[in-house]
């Protein structure tokens, strides 16, 4: 468990945060651009000082009113929004710098493991870091924080500065580190597919305050919060890999509730796979549809109705016993199919997006 | 005339050079941290500290000398200090005018470390720290590798103005042979002693050696800072 208390005050802004964070699998703090995320990540970090803080993690104490553990004390890794290298340094000398810098006995994660943990082979014996792409240098700078065998990763927006390509060049690799390293990662981020694909539990931030803390899927098919309003709000279904249908190029997921098919995937049956589905491509009907060209339809109920600006409503459904999807239709069709809590429904899925 | 240099110049070429080889070694120690506060802190005894390190650009030396002496005599508090300790006296001594030109080569040490402190960014730093290393570990393993191009120019620079002062060294040091007898008070000697072709010889040295010295530093010294 981590337990952060504190506030700040800026001339035009300030942070109060009392938030108790699980110490596993991945965190985001997600909020918009000046909600306060990085300001929280920076103080568990110790790179923000804030007089009367409270910060417990695990069973140690990194701040209270007596102690102050200066930053190259605490246990954890930082990945900043830039890969901030050491440009004097090579490749190799950058990712050995914190693990030299720890006693041997907390060496957990080796070089080779990070090597291959991140896909740095080829990167390894370079000199120059000034010569790696945006998404080398990130994926150097991710390995460099693990081999200091950190208790806690702090992640402040680490793919905000690569392009799109970068950023699905290092998704995998953040997919991994989560299934295979057991280390805590508090990730800070303002894009909500990130989100989706990578955090088990989030924490809303919105000018200065926690507004929301809860398992990920809880908190994403909340209406009452602003993640509801976004252009690409949505749920996640954890689904297993049924089956593929190589004559269609398909492949079926199963969770309870039914089943969705995608677009085939590479991934091995049994194996578990996160299904993202936006509430804009979900459309309700009364009746079970037939003669559509629309796949995926799910038996459904109706279990929140909320207006979602002046023409349209959003709608969160339970499907099956305990997963959820919203839906984003327009205000006419809610009354015309007359909507009502309780009723039951079919949810028509017109695109799911597919990680890890 | 049998060589281009009497013994006497090369006397005086010997010890202007140990004179600001040595001073150099000092400047540089004494440089680096006050030029790492200068750049970090956010203290208001920035700016006085900065203005006094400043100071020597633009007094004339004969002031800079003048209070050197009377502070390094007899009465002043340095010459106390150093009867004290059993040294004597450092006014017209080799150590006297290396105080001197320590005090008088400061800024052009100072602030070109400064600059290239100051361009260092705080990320660097905060990196360094969330890598487990304390604050003396960060100044040695990253703040002086990145700052490389700030040591030569403070290196060339102070070593430089050294060897061209004059002023300072006449109030402080005289004119003894061996002793402080420097190459820019050998000149004013010939001419006083109206020997210019011996004056044209160690002037020319001077005009070559000040060129080569800003050659190589214009010409090796990237000035755009690295990101």
């Amino acid at each position: 468990m981590i337990h952060a208390r504190f506030s700040l005050v800026y001339p035009g802004f300030a942070l109060n945060a009392d938030i108790q964070l699980p110490a596993r699998g991945i965190t985001a703090l997600f909020g918009p651009s000046g909600s306060g995320k990085t300001t929280l990540l920076r103080f568990i970090a110790g790179l923000e000082r804030a007089a009367g803080g409270l910060l417990r993690v695990h069973d140690e104490v990194w701040q209270d009113g007596a102690k102050f553990l200066p930053v190259h004390r605490r246990r954890m890794g930082y990945v900043f929004q830039e890969a901030s290298l050491f440009p004097h340094l090579s490749v190799r000398r950058n990712l050995e710098y914190g693990w030299q810098r720890i006693p041997a006995a907390e060496r957990k994660v080796q070089l080779e493991q990070a090597v291959e943990l991140l896909g740095l082979n080829k990167l390894i014996d370079r000199n120059d870091t000034a010569s790696l792409s945006g998404g080398e240098r990130q994926r150097v700078a991710i390995a460099r924080a693990l081999l200091t065998s950190p208790r806690l990763l702090l992640m402040d927006e680490p793919l905000s500065s690569l392009d799109t390509a970068s950023k699905q060049e290092i998704l995998p690799y953040l997919e991994r580190l989560h299934r295979e390293l057991d280390i805590p990662v508090l990730y800070v981020s303002h894009a909500l597919d990130e989100v989706a694909r990578l955090a088990d539990h989030l924490v809303l931030l919105e000018q200065g305050c926690v507004i929301a803390s809860g398992a990920l899927n809880d908190t994403l098919s909340r209406l009452d919060l602003p993640t509801a309003h976004l252009d690409d709000a949505g749920a996640v279904i954890a689904a297993k890999v049924a089956m593929h249908d190589e004559a269609y190029h398909l492949s079926r997921l199963d969770f309870s509730g039914g089943s969705l098919w995608v677009s085939k995937i590479e991934r091995a049956a049994g194996e578990m796979v996160r299904a993202r589905v936006l509430a804009r491509d979900v459309s309700i009907a009364t009746a079970s549809p037939h003669g559509s060209s629309i796949s995926n339809i799910l038996a459904a109920r109706v279990a929140e109705i909320q207006d979602e600006g002046p023409g349209r409503v959003n709608v969160r459904l339970t499907v099956g016993d305990e997963n959820v999807l919203l839906s984003r239709i327009t205000r006419r069709s809610r009354d015309q199919l007359g909507l009502k809590v309780g009723m039951e429904v079919f949810a028509q899925v017109k695109s799911v997006a597919l990680t890890a | 005339m049998d060589s281009a240099f009497s013994t006497a110049d090369l006397s005086a070429i010997w010890l202007t050079i140990k004179l600001a080889t040595v001073v150099t070694v000092i400047l540089l120690l004494i440089g680096t941290p006050i030029a790492w506060w200068l750049a970090r802190t956010r203290c208001w005894w920035k700016g006085p500290v900065g203005a006094v390190v400043a100071l020597p650009i633009v007094l004339p030396p004969t002031v800079i000398g003048f209070y050197l002496l009377v502070a390094m005599g007899p009465g002043g508090p340095l010459g106390q200090f150093t009867q004290a300790l059993g040294i004597g006296l450092l006014p017209f001594t080799f150590a006297g005018l290396v105080v001197a030109s320590v005090f008088y080569s400061l800024p052009f040490v100072v602030q070109p470390l400064q600059n290239a402190f100051e361009g260092i960014p705080e990320r660097a730093l905060e990196t360094a720290a969330t890598l487990r290393a304390s604050a003396l570990d960060t100044f040695f393993s990253v703040a002086l590798p990145l700052a490389k191009p700030g040591f030569l120019t403070a290196s060339v620079l102070g070593f430089a103005h050294t060897v061209g002062e004059f002023g300072v060294v006449l109030m402080i040091g005289g004119n003894i042979p061996d002793q402080t007898r420097v190459v820019s008070v050998q000149i004013y000697d010939h001419v006083e002693a109206m020997q210019y072709t011996s004056a044209h010889w160690l002037s020319a040295a001077m005009v070559i050696f000040a060129f080569v010295a800003l050659l190589l530093l214009y010409t090796f010294n990237p000035t755009g800072r690295r990101k």
